[in-house]
């Protein structure tokens, strides 16, 4: 009994490595041949409507109510201080280095990661990739590599309207709802908020994760069980396992980029 | 038909995120002060400059006029050797002077240049010779405590032993 534990989780443990094993060669794959697919760049197009142009419904409406939570907050702390005028700084701060990529990201990845994962795995249960193979295409060229660009260049996008979206919810509770002067939430944002320092690194960020999140779904997708059950496992594991390397891509991200 | 819908929806998709970008870029931070943009480096160095900060704000007469690029200890004079980066639209005497100031009672500091009366103005690379250090609270404590304790030993001579016991 004690034995058959131990070998469960050595098999456990050698599965999870050759799995990122799998996963890091799938990866070069995609990378060495999208070559054709920016050649045939409407592709790419279409899969940015699939993953960027229909998730951004949620990501205005939960960017806006994000940033009108951090106005009221913001408010009710800083007003004990008599500095809410400092609430412009503190919601775009907040927005463009943390909550709008990674919230961006999270939303990204149970939005459009769990849909790309369930039709990958549903065309690999349906052998349609192995149909493709006998028709000379090559599946990952034709089908994987647009999704992956298409959700690349989509998630920076997401992130920024997020941001932008969530400061304006921030200045719309603030300023219109309680009060606070226009001009000074303004001023005080543009003389702490850094280009480079802040909203490029937000863009590099979410960049990260856009890359993290596609290649978790492609690969969920493309190695999933080919049974119905197999699949519904496949996008719940991509919605957790993504999830988790956002937020610890973040923290490392974060180490490195805001120390001072 | 339906091709051309899609393209139209992807297109917009992509102008409103680069136009949020621009929005961060141009609204939401200070991109276009200072921008690595034609600038002069002088240094200043201080006994003692409290919690002045890189990228800290330089003003003169209130005016933003520079930030503070670096900030290093010399092992020699064991001072902070502070490096200012001012904007070239803004051309100071050579014996200006700095201070760190504090803005507001427990707000950042910044670097206050008082212009002095030289003719020639300071160039890329000099010093500023006469500085002033940040006021340290705890120094400004101890010498009014020490004051109020010498005036107390004045009067009645058994207080002394007590420094600061009582003010």
């Amino acid at each position: 009994m004690k034995a058959n534990v131990i070998s469960r989780l050595g098999r456990t443990t050698l599965d999870s490595i050759g799995r990122l094993g799998v996963a890091s060669r799938f990866l070069m794959m995609i990378l060495t041949r999208s070559a054709t697919s920016w050649r045939r760049f409407g592709l790419i197009v279409r899969e940015i409507y699939s993953s960027g142009v229909l998730s951004l419904v949620i990501i205005l409406v939960s960017g806006l109510f994000v940033g009108m939570v951090l106005g009221l907050q913001g408010y009710q702390t800083l007003e004990t201080y008599g500095s809410a005028e400092s609430l412009g700084v503190l919601v775009a701060l907040s927005l463009v280095r943390e909550l709008g990529p990674v919230v961006a990201a999270l939303l990204f990845a149970s939005r459009a990661g769990s849909a790309i994962t369930a039709e990958v795995g549903l065309m690999k249960t349906t052998e349609q990739l192995q149909a493709m193979e006998m028709m000379a295409v090559d599946p990952i060229a034709r089908i994987i590599a647009p999704r992956f660009w298409g959700g690349v260049i989509s998630m920076p996008l997401l992130a920024a309207i997020f941001s932008i979206t969530g400061i304006y919810g921030g200045y719309m509770i603030g300023v219109r709802l309680l009060g606070i002067d226009d001009g000074a939430f303004w001023s005080q944002m543009q003389s702490a908020v850094d280009f480079r320092e802040d909203i490029v690194n937000g863009v590099i960020k979410s960049g990260v994760f856009g890359f993290a999140v596609t290649t978790i779904a492609l690969f969920e997708g493309y190695d999933a069980v080919p049974t119905a059950e197999g699949i519904s496992r496949a996008t719940t594991r991509t919605v957790v396992t993504s999830s988790l390397a956002i937020l610890a891509l973040d923290f490392i991200l974060t180490a490195f980029m805001f120390r001072g | 038909m339906e091709r051309t819908l899609l393209d139209f929806w992807v297109g917009l998709f992509v102008a409103a995120g680069l136009a949020a970008l621009f929005a961060l870029a141009l609204k939401v931070s200070n991109a276009d002060s200072f921008g690595g943009g034609a600038g002069y480096t002088v240094t200043a160095s201080f006994d003692n400059i409290g919690g002045l900060k890189v990228r800290a704000p330089v003003k003169s007469a209130g005016v933003l006029v520079g930030r503070v690029s670096d900030i290093r200890f010399d092992n020699k004079t064991y001072n902070a050797v502070v490096t200012l980066r001012l904007d070239s639209k803004y051309q100071f005497p050579r014996d200006t002077s700095a201070a760190i100031m504090t803005s507001g009672l427990l707000g950042e500091q910044y670097l206050a240049l008082e212009p002095g009366a030289d003719e020639r103005n300071l160039k890329q690379g000099d010093a500023i010779r006469i500085t002033q250090s940040a006021v340290v609270l705890e120094n400004l404590i101890s010498q009014f405590l020490y004051n109020k304790a010498s005036d107390a030993s004045s009067s009645s001579p058994e207080d002394a032993q007590h420094p600061g016991a009582k003010p």
